[in-house]
């Protein structure tokens, strides 16, 4: 019995407790500042870039990070339940991680379907869109489309107009701002382009196998030829007998460059690359994947070095 | 297509209605004045002009509706880089692999509306209609038992459960989530319940019937375990494989904390009737449930999740006597202890786990001669398992558990586990168990060696699990 009286009290005192904490107020974001969340780098960048000293901007997915398999972990949360904005890859990308991110966060603002939760695969071209039956036996297949669509400087800038609308509508006072800085983006990407087209110009047509189905957008835009995946299906670890017909491809093809992204294991590609004589670039697929990639332009400014570099090397 | 449908008749309609007045037209009289011909081919001019502005107001329409169905035709106002406009001739032909998936259409820099909400259909117009459908998917475990055990044996072969998980957004307001799980037995709603995500205060409200927030294994599906049984400390002290498992009401809100520290709070009602743990007698005989998580990163790879919890309830104990049965309490407290370790750049790879789960129980009964007593057993399992790679993953367990009506006896088992992932939709694993347990009708300790194998498919959609 008196233990019964024990207990009892204890439980008065957790919900006491619980009830003090329960009414003390989250603090308040900084001052003035649009709090932007966002699922990878690359849209982080791209948010930086129209948002300016405006915005506060933040990634989950760090860029050298498989973005399919984050963890969801509740540091993430501290960061969400402030946020006034959440802008996310979208096509299922995020599906393993993010849902109860969002659910868990407590923030209304970011909710799916919310003022504040930006899909931007909305705004950009999507390739691979599966037509016809879809089913798990060619992978881990995106239902709706490949999701690594940023890959793609015209991408980047239909995403940052959608920001740039966005971010007006958010804080219409700033629109003038947004506006400006995205005529200046505009303005740098086209000149960057001049520059990435003509360094590319000489390797249109260049066939090469990928790792992962990560680069269709790259591929189209810089006209280059993806013939072959390490990956037997997305989402599959290499097999031997994928590997061996990958390596006749290649041969039969006159592929010499093996494309992986940082987040996967070397130790298959670098047995085909003995093979077949081809060379092995890790290109990164995100801004952040290495120092030097610190915002959308030099992502793509470290990757033609790298591939300008591979075809050089394997004429 | 109804709508287009229509439109063609009202064309048709409108067409015919023109042919058949001009038709209906008295012939001219060859005495009519030229001035009331003059007039009637005004008139017929007039007619056609009109139906002409029609048709092309008909025209606009359709148009418009395909723009709004595909995003195809919605290319007047797109953005192209001059430079990167593809020349004639460089196009590199469709690549081998991808021959079966189109490319898409150029896509509006300015999305429609929500209402047409850039569907992306993949399968037809048809299609359109499943989309507002839940998130459907269905886990099958099948498990099968080999060795000996006297004192819990399973079947040798059996389709343990098969749960299928619904899921979806309900309104602005709230998303919903239910795991139906068919076993051998029978069918049981493991969970169904509502959230509500847009409440203020930082509060998040959940209603329906959901594993309790009692520790870290009581609210891991079967299926999500990282071992094919549920700890000796979960079935002696925590209500076996269903464990709290109740119709209630939870609200949990994130407290203050020092910097980088998560710190959160869950408290949690449930009507009482929780498998072996809890029974309600009476209405009033609901349960309570709370919890502390504190969790903080300890680097980008490494990170610690410690929890504390806390659950009341009335138990059976008075069940088959005359005696009140609202004085029989049992009083559980849990900690856990987390260390993950996963490397950001090779997370696929390689990562590592320990998690150590500590109980006691303070259970209210009658002793063998009938004299009011509290058992107070205590349980604990330690769990670390190590991913080789991205395929092969080695887990080991260690069990020790009194027993929550007679503390004083304990049972001690390990375990040695290796999984195996086909895919991530697939997984096949093997444990090895070993039990020194209590043989209640003999009176005396007793081993129990077996082999356990499961295999695990997912069809459907892939949720996410909660870290």
């Amino acid at each position: 019995m008196r233990h019964d009286k024990l207990h009892t009290r204890f439980a008065a005192l957790f919900a006491a407790l619980t009830l003090i904490c329960a009414l003390c107020t989250p603090p308040a974001s900084a001052a003035g500042k649009l709090q932007i969340m966002t699922a990878t780098t690359d849209l982080a960048a791209l948010a930086k870039e129209i948002g300016g000293d405006k915005v506060e901007v933040e990634s989950v997915a760090r860029g050298y990070q498989d973005p399919h398999f984050v963890e969801a972990k509740p540091s993430f949360l501290l960061k969400l339940r402030h946020a006034d904005l959440l802008i996310v890859v979208g096509l299922e990308l995020e599906i393993g991680w993010l849902p109860p991110l969002i659910t868990q966060s407590t923030n209304p603002k970011i909710q799916v379907g919310a003022p504040g939760y930006f899909d931007a695969s909305r705004y950009a071209r999507i390739l691979e869109i599966p037509t016809g039956v879809v089913t798990r036996a060619e992978g881990d297949v995106h239902p709706l489309g490949n999701p690594h669509y940023w890959l793609d400087p015209e991408n980047g800038l239909r995403i940052a107009k959608g920001i740039q609308n966005k971010l007006s509508e958010m804080h219409p006072d700033d629109a003038a701002y947004f506006a400006q800085r995205y005529d200046d983006f505009e303005k740098r990407i086209k000149q960057a382009d001049e520059k990435w087209m003509t360094e590319m110009k000489p390797y249109a047509g260049r066939k090469i196998v990928t790792y992962h189905r990560s680069w269709p957008n790259f591929a189209e835009y810089f006209h280059l030829e993806v013939v072959g995946y390490v990956e037997p299906r997305p989402g599959i670890p290499p097999s031997p007998q994928h590997t061996v017909e990958l390596i006749r491809l290649m041969k039969q093809e006159n592929v010499k460059v093996i494309a992986v992204e940082p987040y996967f294991d070397l130790k298959t590609p670098n047995a085909i690359a003995r093979e077949t004589g081809a060379k092995v670039v890790v290109l990164m697929p995100s801004v952040g994947g290495e120092k030097e990639i610190t915002e959308y332009f030099k992502l793509f400014d470290y990757d033609i070095a790298k591939l300008k570099q591979a075809f050089d090397e394997t004429k | 297509m109804k709508k287009f449908a229509v439109l063609s008749a009202l064309i048709l309609c409108s067409t015919c209605c023109a042919a058949v007045s001009a038709q209906q037209a008295p012939p001219v009289a060859p005495a009519a004045s030229n001035n009331t011909e003059d007039a009637r081919i005004k008139a017929l001019e007039e007619q056609v002009r009109t139906l002409a502005e029609q048709l092309a107001l008909l025209r606009g329409e359709l148009k418009e509706l395909r723009d709004a169905k595909s995003p195809q035709s919605a290319s007047t106002d797109r953005i192209v880089l001059a430079s990167s406009r593809i020349e004639p001739g460089m196009l590199p032909s469709a690549p081998a692999y991808s021959a079966s998936l189109p490319a898409s259409p150029e896509p509006s820099p300015n999305p429609a509306p929500t209402q047409f909400a850039q569907t992306q259909t993949y399968g037809g117009a048809t299609s359109n209609a499943k989309l507002l459908n839940p998130d459907m998917s269905l886990i099958g475990d099948f498990i099968g038992t080999a060795g000996r055990n006297t004192i819990s044996p399973s079947r040798s072969l059996e389709l343990h459960e098969s749960e299928v998980g619904m899921q979806a957004i309900i309104d602005p307001y709230a998303r919903a989530d239910a795991f139906i799980s068919f076993g051998e037995e029978g069918v049981n709603v493991e969970e169904g319940y509502v959230t509500f995500t847009a409440l203020p205060a930082g509060l998040l409200l959940k209603v329906g019937k959901m594993r309790a927030e009692f520790g870290k294994v009581n609210t891991i599906h079967n299926h999500a375990l990282p071992f094919i049984d549920r700890p000796l400390v979960t079935n002696n002290l925590v209500g076996g494989e269903d464990g709290i498992d109740d119709a209630g009401i939870s609200l949990s809100r994130f407290l203050p904390a020092p910097k980088n520290w998560f710190f959160q709070g869950t408290a949690q009602v449930y009507r009482g009737d929780s498998s072996d743990v809890f029974t309600a007698n009476r209405r009033q005989d609901v349960s309570v449930v709370g919890h502390l998580r504190l969790y903080r990163d300890l680097g980008e790879s490494t990170n610690i999740d410690l929890g504390g919890s806390y659950a009341r309830g009335h138990n059976s104990a008075a069940a088959g006597t005359t005696l009140n049965s609202s004085l029989f309490l049992t009083n559980l407290y849990g900690a856990d202890a987390t260390l993950r370790w996963k490397p950001l750049r090779r997370a696929i790879y390689h990562s590592f786990l320990f998690r150590n789960e500590f109980f006691w129980s303070a259970r209210d009964q009658l002793s063998p001669v009938n004299i009011f007593e509290t058992q107070h057993a205590f349980g604990l399992y330690s769990d670390a398992e190590y991913r080789v790679n991205r395929r092969w993953t080695l887990g080991g367990r260690f069990d020790r558990s009194g027993r929550a009506n007679n503390a004083k006896l304990t049972d001690t088992g390990f375990s040695g586990i290796l999984t195996y992932w086909p895919s991530e939709f697939s997984q096949i694993r093997g444990q090895y168990r070993y039990g020194h347990l209590w043989d209640i009708t003999n009176s005396r300790f007793t081993d129990a060696n077996e082999f356990l194998f499961q295999f695990l498919f997912v069809m459907g959609a892939h949720g996410a699990h909660p870290f």
